[in-house]
């Protein structure tokens, strides 16, 4: 099958790759790119392992053909930090013991980024409605949902 | 931060060691891995729950451009009829073998028949429809009392059943009968001045971990192998992989990647051998990771069940007799949970009298596995619902009810253990001073409160580590645990509590089966007991070297050297730990401290109580969690954070058990319900915050105190669910899961008797 060539961004970097129409935005991080930060949980958009946002907007990158990322900005977990240290979210996330095996963590904290970026104060109810499409099954997400909470709030005092 | 109890580690919080990793997406986990030439694998499943395999044809697969490799189960050593002991208790080598690749008949549908390698995974999933397997399709039993049944469709046609130790010569689907019994329980259910008798059925749950199984595998041209996969013990993993494959583990490496939760499902292999084999044939390392609805079809599950219980009590509440029959489904091989279920089921209580009687039975669903605490549930359920009928019956308390039967030390449980020191009574008494038990319970309509008690026993086994010192006082120190939800940081604790450094200057890393000893699986929450134990008696092994260089530069005997609080001294000498590290070059070069441990004889159980306000939709059936709270002993909590994760962990899963989680064959035998949406295991929405209260009755069995916290944490929220669904609209549930279409049928069964007696 001949590959199609796309130019995008990916966490404010140009990016070029190349990629046969069949394959998942999510496989050409992954496995082309080397973006293993994103991870495979389900492939079929249910558990949000793989969550990252395209022009800001939070997708399933398992439910998104590569080619369709032609000209958009994609971000991804690797890219919530900088050189200054790690992004609120994550340090909440650190100090809330808000993982333990780790594997939906990644989705978790770009699904969070979302939110804040969309609402700076969530409510524990909206927090839990928008962090529905992420799948946890180690925490209950009791210490998920207090993280966001404080990132939240750190988020808003340095704003 | 002070840890309070003499403590200057334990009981802290500090952030996990490999946290940053974790969220910054750089931690590696088996999925992740990459190599130069790596090929992706596939695998193809019987379509049929229960079928004969008549021929497969690989040609035209072997025939597409970019296919590298095909194998089926001929590939495989014949395995004959060997029995292994390999982490999961002793099993038949050919079942474990025809569990990865079929040979003769297919048992589930999902049953793995053949597998491909090829350049990409797109053209690996062309060639599996290449494949043309023939199937003689053969009646097949989905339902455990059905699989009992004589004349039922037999899924081994050479397994006789075992009954009371002995071979019957019998060939059925009971594998296996036993019992325990303990007193006289016919002449005090006699004397008893109530019994009860209630049945219930659970439903086959899985532990749905977000991570697919995977395994990459490199076989290499000298015969060595190395396996990278996401399991909870890579010992385990080559020690089944060698024997699978026929090949000595000596010639295996497993480099543990991060894994992505188990629960107890990530003990047994699927894929090791299929990558090895594929990565034979081909020559170069392959990769394969589990679809989802493979991962739902082909793995895991955690039995259905089929209990009776029956207990009786005397007028002043002391349960005097108790008797339980228990089958078990252990799909498709036998070996199931139902042992660990016999040790659970009247495990909370002190009851003089009693017998269980259990049957592990094969039917046509994928081989049943571990899932926390594994067969504790199902039990739980069963029995916290004959408690609270007692103790309604004789208008006690539930809670005093429990307190006054609570088993405690000396209790013989019937299966013969005697309880060392343990937290039962504790933990029933941190119910009673919770400021939720005390709290008015919900009163609104269709609201109730529920309570329930559970066990978990623990394990020991073996654990090993080794303890590097550098020259700057920091310590690197390796273990063979693969760290599931945080654990490298709670041994690291328990490593520099013993010698009284930093935490953060111990950083504890798990090692591939090259580079530490033995070490067993991360499961019967053990790790924090066993592994924490290595971890101070490779600290002790530390500070006795580092004992023998002080002497060395002090020109003294070694037993003029004393330690305390990280200081070495000697008369008016002393060094710092940091500073006699730096001291180690010019007194014999390095020091390095290890330790193995079996500790089986100091294991503490651990019991865990929970309390559940709920709302029932009378419209729907629809169960919604008001407030939660899980209450457990942890005989002491080295890293309170992450044991009260343990706790909401188990809670969240026990939930999900209790109100909706359930494998749905349709007629065909096929699973419908093989995606996340479908299987629906409990999101943020669906719960409240999960309110903790850790217990601590330190376990004489280990220098720490430790009790392992990692299971009994999911064995009582079904039960409370009950207690509270029954509050709420007066009808206990017999049968999980609680889902919306059982709660508003018993509702309305309960209406309509309500109008009949009305009527009447």
């Amino acid at each position: 099958m001949s590959k199609i060539h796309v130019q995008t961004t990916i966490n404010e970097e140009a990016t070029e790759f190349l990629c046969e129409p069949r394959e998942s935005l999510l496989e050409v991080l992954r496995e082309t790119l080397g973006f293993t930060g994103t991870k495979e949980g389900c492939n079929d958009g249910n558990c949000g392992a793989c969550s990252v946002t395209l022009d800001g907007v939070l997708i399933d990158s398992c439910l998104m053909l590569a080619v369709e990322a032609e000209g958009k900005s994609i971000s991804t977990v690797e890219g919530l930090a900088n050189p200054e240290g790690l992004h609120p979210i994550q340090q909440a996330f650190l100090e809330h013991a808000a993982l333990q095996c780790g594997i939906c963590t990644p989705g978790f904290l770009v699904a969070s980024k979302a939110l804040l970026d969309h609402n700076p104060e969530p409510s524990e109810h909206e927090i839990r409605h928008w962090l529905a499409g992420n799948l946890c099954r180690c925490t209950g997400y009791d210490k998920i949902v207090r993280a966001v909470l404080e990132a939240a709030q750190t988020v808003r005092a340095s704003a | 931060m002070s840890a309070g109890n003499g403590y200057k580690v334990i009981g802290t919080r500090p952030v996990r060691h490999d946290g940053v990793d974790k969220v910054t997406g750089r931690a590696v986990y088996g999925g992740d891995t990459r190599l130069s030439g790596l090929l992706y694998g596939q695998v193809l499943r019987s379509p049929h729950a229960h079928a004969r395999i008549k021929s497969i044809d690989i040609s035209k697969a072997q025939a597409l451009p970019g296919v590298k490799a095909v194998l089926t189960g001929a590939d495989l050593p014949k395995t004959g009829d060997t029995i292994v002991d390999l982490g999961e208790g002793p099993a038949r080598l050919k079942y474990m073998s025809d569990n990865v690749l079929a040979t003769d008949k297919t048992l589930y549908s999902g049953h793995p028949v053949a597998a491909v390698c090829a350049s990409n995974v797109h053209i690996a999933e062309e060639a599996l429809d290449l494949i043309e397997v023939e199937y003689e399709v053969l009646e097949a039993v989905l339902n455990l009392r059905e699989a009992m049944k004589e004349g039922a469709p037999q899924l081994h046609p050479d397994m006789t059943t075992q009954e009371f130790g002995e071979d019957t010569g019998r060939t059925s689907n009971l594998a296996t009968h036993f019992q325990h019994k303990l007193g006289d329980p016919d002449t005090a259910f006699a004397s008893a001045d109530v019994v009860i008798e209630r049945e219930f059925n659970t439903a086959t749950v899985h532990q749905g971990y977000i991570e697919p199984h995977n395994a990459t595998a490199m076989w290499n041209a000298d015969g060595q192998i190395t396996i990278w996969t996401s399991t909870q013990g890579s010992f385990a993993a080559r020690a089944q992989t060698g024997a699978v494959l026929d090949i000595p583990v000596s010639k295996i490496k497993v480099v543990p990647q991060e894994i992505g939760g188990g629960f107890g499902g990530k003990i047994p292999i699927y894929l090791e051998p299929i990558a090895a084999m594929l990565s034979k044939a081909s020559g170069q390392p392959v990769k394969l990771i589990m679809t989802r609805p493979a991962v739902f079809e082909s793995t895991g599950p955690t039995p259905g069940s089929h209990i009776k219980i029956k207990m009786g009590a005397n007028k002043d509440g002391k349960i005097v007799a108790a008797e339980a029959y228990i089958a078990f489904e252990s799909g498709a091989y036998p070996g199931g949970l139902v042992g660990a279920a016999a040790m659970c089921v009247f495990s909370c209580y002190d009851i003089a009298n009693g017998l269980i009687d259990c049957y592990d039975v094969v039917l046509n669903k994928p081989r049943s596995f571990a899932y926390r605490a594994p067969g504790s549930t199902q039990a739980c359920f069963a029995t916290e619902h004959v408690v609270e009928l007692l103790a309604a019956e004789l208008g006690i308390d539930p809670l005093e009810f429990r307190l006054k039967n609570s088993a405690t030390t000396g209790t013989r449980r019937i299966d013969g253990v005697v309880y060392p020191k343990m937290g039962c009574k504790e933990v029933l008494e941190a119910i009673r001073d919770s400021e939720h038990y005390k709290s008015a319970a919900p009163s609104g309509p269709n609201q109730g409160r529920g309570i329930s008690l559970g066990y978990w026993f623990n394990v020991g086994l073996q654990s090993a580590c080794t303890a590097s010192v550098n020259n700057d006082g920091t310590v690197s120190l390796s273990e063979g645990s693969t760290d599931i939800g945080g654990s490298r940081t709670s041994i690291a604790m328990q490593f520099a509590e013993t010698l009284s450094l930093d935490v953060d200057d111990v950083r504890a890393q798990v090692v591939d089966t090259d580079s530490i000893g033995h070490t067993d699986v991360t499961g019967g929450s053990r790790v924090t007991y066993a592994t924490g134990w290595a971890a101070y008696k490779s600290a002790l092994d530390v500070q006795a070297q580092m004992c023998e260089r002080a002497a060395q530069l002090w020109e003294v005997e070694v037993d003029q050297v004393a330690f305390e609080e990280g200081v070495f001294s000697s008369g008016d000498k002393s060094y710092t730990f940091k500073e006699l590290s730096g001291h180690l070059d010019e007194t014999g070069g390095p020091v390095i401290g290890r330790a193995t441990v079996n500790p089986d004889s100091g294991v503490g159980g651990s019991f865990a109580a929970n309390i559940a306000d709920v709302e029932v939709d009378p419209d729907t059936g629809k169960v919604q969690v008001l407030r939660f709270t899980v209450i457990q002993d942890a005989g002491k909590a080295i890293h309170p954070s992450y044991v009260e994760g343990q706790m909401q962990g188990g809670s969240a899963q026990g939930i999900g058990w209790a109100l909706n989680e359930e494998y749905y064959y349709n007629k065909d035998g096929q699973l419908d319900n093989s995606s996340y949406l479908d299987y629906r295991i409990p999101t943020s929405l669906d719960l409240p915050m999960i309110e903790t209260i850790i217990v601590e009755v330190p376990n004489p069995g280990h220098p720490f105190g430790v009790r392992g916290v990692g299971e009994a944490n999911i064995a009582p929220p079904p039960a409370a669910m009950a207690g509270a669904i029954a509050d709420a609209i007066g009808v206990r549930l017999q049968e999980l899961p609680m889902k919306p279409s059982n709660v508003l049928a018993a509702t309305q069964a309960s209406e309509g008797q309500a109008a009949l007696a009305a009527g009447g």
